[in-house]
């Protein structure tokens, strides 16, 4: 088959870009996406021209690295489906597919498809783990856990850190994975002694990265590739204001606003380190 | 062992070369401890590394099923698994501190699966008659990496542990004899940097990418671990490379990577091809008394559970005979439909769902329906550093841990073992052995000016601008994937003197040509894609040759090593103990010539090496 391929170009963040179209002939249809453009690739570096920028590593699903949008839809068509596992299958013969960036201000752009996601590393940073140092665990038994609860903690832990959600969200907001992780950990006995602490911490820093507010559209589940439930994002909401409420002494978070764009001020939490 | 004083380890700065299990452990621990540690990976975020993934499980001598599971008897499975070329001292280590790395994991909130009294649950895996494997559903790896991330985040937010992605290791320090540090280059900016330390820990990985397709992420690699090699590191067994037996097969060639379907699978699938040659008639035509379920029948008390290799090799046989199944003729069925009749569709989607919708996704074929097709492909790789039981390679100050070194798994690796292994040298080994290499050597501080330095960048640079200025007619690609075409056919999953003869051959002719002819677009100044692949697949070049001849100086059947001269009557690897029984570590010796070849003799006081039997 044949294939459109219409990409945003843009050589590195300060440089301006723009769309450029590509024909690819030859299509077969149990290529991935990104097997597409790795052919496209080969054809562009025999002609002297600069190859397509995309990120990609498994090319399983797993990794997270992969993904832009394909004809305004995060991940292309196919649900719970990352580009690297999108086989042209889906398309039909002489498609056009217009291929862009996730854009959010959160994430700056590198080159033509590849953006950079750090943002989210920072929030897990922020709190997104259970304080517990090598050596100072008891036996892996010692703490039931009923199936009910490893079984919701595993449907968020299934998070893949991909930026599909922000991309997808009309305001850029990093809501369904900040709660994905805030569900893992708190579900879970292991992780309830830092629950409070961990929710302030770590919606701070989303909110502090620049990622927008969320308004409950939804388009983030219907994108996620591993249909992470829009029910995270209600329990980082329960877990954020539980928080504030018990910690309301703390000065961390009274003094704080719940977001950057209601006072118009920036926050200052404790600001991570290495940056 | 000794300690580094508390107040001390601060002033020591490490450098952790990776961030998957073993390296996100490693710089995690390490961070805990106290020590200043720099970590690098090449990915955007450590939370991209290949450990994340692994799918099936985490072996762990726990004995919680009560099925007379034991260190000794892990050890035991590990070291027999391995065919007898793995140190008994290292396995037996490795088997004491599986269980403490379970509690670990579980203490970080790993989801495991569970069973309804809140327990861990287990499943059972390939080379064992135990049910000892911990998993959290299908993605076992991606979760024991995401709980090393977070313990490495953790860290980072400390301050104990600087992070720097997109920044990938092209050489190696080495100053008086010791590692000190090593030269960067920023993928984004393509800066050429050094970043100075006490002592460089490298888990970096395999490199199965020398077959072009396996089932590694794109961008893994040998480059880090090669260049250790060629500054001094000997490299350990290039030849013992593991073959997964269940992979999605090749569908054409523009394939990029081959996609592995999670081992566990074997626990309730049942493998066979049809009796009769070329039987193109769709499987629910074939009927029972049609089909070889050839794993049962030759080898009836491990059947489906068999090791790697030796399911790998059969499926190999019985398409070599044209019983094949699938366009090719490159694939052999696995099939549920028993396991659903007995168990139900419910259990086995709780089992394996994700699984089966990666399958269906990718061949566009429902498997709860329709047998899986499967063959092997390249997926792991026991060959790596050679390091002693300190994790030290011979370099001083050089430690290598997780795949990338050589030590733990012989010539064939048990499922559920690479995660173990992983951690294992992450959390509990090397901050130790670290700790006792610190306090009993004097370490001067290095000059930044110093000459070795200097020399190490120009190096570096050097071998950019050279690949960038060849500007020929090929791309990397091409010549990557004409590359692994000819270790495949020469030195995959059986080999033989007079192919590894002519692989060597055509190895030296086609990395003559890459240096002559390779077309690599852009500059080094900025995010340049194929320039890091360039790089890449130059020392790959370097190493297919090595993994040839290690292969060719080995007479022998092992594990993963299948020579076709050697071999039983029954077409088993023949292992020759009076003249192999050792480590073969290979010194560099120059760009082109032969590396010079030094033997580890391997003693086994405990467990008798025997022909392994599956039968």
């Amino acid at each position: 088959m044949r294939i459109k391929l219409k990409i945003w170009r843009q050589k590195s963040r300060n440089a301006s870009g723009r769309f450029v179209s590509y024909p690819v002939e030859n299509v077969n249809p149990d290529m991935s996406m990104l097997e597409c453009l790795d052919v496209l690739n080969e054809q562009l570096i025999q002609q002297g021209e600069d190859p397509v920028a995309f990120e990609h590593d498994c090319r399983e699903g797993i990794c997270g690295s992969c993904g832009f949008m394909v004809n305004g839809v995060a991940h292309g068509p196919l649900p719970a489906t990352t580009v690297c596992q999108l086989t042209m299958r889906h398309f039909n013969d002489g498609n056009e597919l217009v291929l862009e960036p996730w854009r959010a201000r959160a994430f700056p752009l590198i080159k033509d498809l590849v953006v950079d996601r750090r943002s989210f590393d920072r929030i897990i940073a922020a709190g997104g783990y259970i304080s517990v140092s090598t050596g100072s665990a008891p036996d892996g038994n010692a703490i039931p856990v009923p199936k009910e609860a490893a079984d919701r903690a595993m449907d968020a832990a299934a998070c893949i850190g991909c930026g599909a959600c922000v991309a997808a969200c009309p305001n850029a907001s990093a809501a369904l994975f900040t709660g994905a992780k805030m569900t893992h950990l708190g579900i879970l006995p292991q992780g309830k002694p830092e629950r409070d602490v961990r929710a302030i911490r770590m919606v701070a820093q989303m909110n502090e990265e620049g990622f927008g507010g969320c308004t409950n559209i939804g388009e983030c589940t219907g994108v996620c590739p591993k249909e992470i439930p829009l029910e995270v994002i209600a329990a980082m909401n329960r877990d954020y204001f539980r928080a504030s409420w018990r910690e309301r002494d703390n000065v961390v978070t009274t003094i704080r606003p719940f977001t950057e764009w209601s006072t118009g001020s920036k926050l200052q939490v404790d600001p991570p380190s290495g940056r | 062992m000794k300690l580094v004083n508390p107040a001390n380890k601060r002033r020591h700065t490490l450098i952790v070369v990776g961030s998957g299990l073993a390296g996100a452990s490693a710089a995690a621990t390490l961070g805990e401890l106290g020590y200043h540690v720099s970590c690098f990976c090449f990915q955007d975020s450590p939370r991209r590394a290949h450990s994340i993934a692994a799918q099936g499980g985490i072996n762990a001598a726990k004995n919680y099923q009560n099925d007379g599971d034991s260190v000794y008897r892990l050890f035991y499975d590990t070291v027999k698994g391995g065919d007898f070329r793995a140190r008994e001292a290292n396995v037996y280590r490795l088997a004491q501190i599986s269980v403490n790395i379970i509690d670990q994991c579980v203490a970080q909130g790993v989801p495991f699966a569970r069973e309804y009294g809140g327990t861990l649950a287990n499943r059972s895996f390939g080379g064992a008659q135990v049910s000892r494997t911990f998993y959290a559903r299908g993605q076992t790896g991606q979760q024991l990496l995401l709980g090393a991330y977070q313990a490495l985040e953790r860290q980072v937010q400390a301050g104990t542990v600087t992070m720097y992605p997109r920044t990938e290791m092209l050489d190696l320090i080495v100053i008086d004899g010791r590692a000190r540090g090593i030269v960067t280059r920023n993928l984004v900016t393509g800066e050429v940097d050094t970043h100075l330390g006490d002592a460089v820990i490298l888990g970096t990985g395999g490199y199965g990418n020398v077959f072009y397709l396996s089932t590694n992420a794109k961008g893994s690699n040998v480059t880090a671990i090669w260049r250790a090699h060629k500054r001094g590191a000997l490299f350990a067994n290039p030849c013992y490379t593991q073959i997964h037996p269940t992979c999605i097969p090749v569908s054409g060639d523009y394939q990029s990577k081959l996609t592995l379907m999670s081992e566990s699978l074997r626990n309730d699938g049942r493998i066979w091809v049809p009796m009769k040659k070329g039987d193109k008639r769709t499987p629910d035509q074939i009927p029972e008394t049609d089909r070889d379920y050839y794993l049962e029948r030759r080898y009836p008390s491990f059947g489906n559970l068999v090791p790697r290799d030796v399911a790998s090799r059969n499926a190999k046989y019985v398409c070599d005979e044209g019983r094949g199944v699938g366009e090719t003729g490159l694939g052999v069925y696995l099939d549920f439909g028993d396991a659903i009749r007995r168990l139900g569709r419910k259990a086995i989607e709780e089992r394996y769902g994700n699984l089966f919708d990666m399958y269906q996704r990718i061949t566009d074929e429902d498997p709860y329906t329709v047998p899986m097709r499967i063959y092997p492909a390249i997926h792991y790789t026991m060959g790596g550093l050679w390091v002693d039981y300190h994790l030290m390679s011979t370099i001083p100050g050089l430690f290598v841990i997780g795949e990338a070194n050589f030590s733990d798994h012989g010539a064939n690796r048990l499922g559920a073992s690479a995660l173990m292994q992983g951690l294992s040298d992450g959390y509990f080994i090397v901050p130790y052995t670290v700790g006792d290499y610190l306090a009993t050597n004097k370490l001067d501080k290095v000059a930044e000016t110093h000459s070795e330095i200097r020399n190490a960048v120009a190096c570096v640079q050097q071998t950019v601008q050279k690949l960038l200025g060849i500007n020929g007619k090929r791309t990397v690609d091409s010549f990557h994937r004409e590359l692994g075409k000819i270790v495949w056919e020469y030195c995959g999953m059986s080999r033989n003197a007079q192919g590894l003869e002519t692989a060597i051959e055509e190895i030296r002719s086609l990395r003559e040509e890459y240096w002559q002819n390779v077309k690599v677009p852009g500059s080094g100044d900025d995010f340049n894609q194929s320039l890091e692949k360039a790089g890449r697949v130059a020392d790959f070049f370097e190493l297919a040759e090595l993994m040839c001849v290690d292969a060719l100086e080995r007479n022998e059947s092992c594990g993963g090593h299948f020579r076709e001269e050697y071999q039983t009557a029954d077409g088993e690897a023949q292992r020759d103990d009076e003249e192999f029984s050792y480590v073969a570590a290979w010194g560099y010796r120059g760009y082109g010539n032969r590396e010079d070849l030094s033997k580890e003799p391997l003693e086994f006081q405990y467990v008798h090496p025997s022909q392994r039997s599956y039968k």
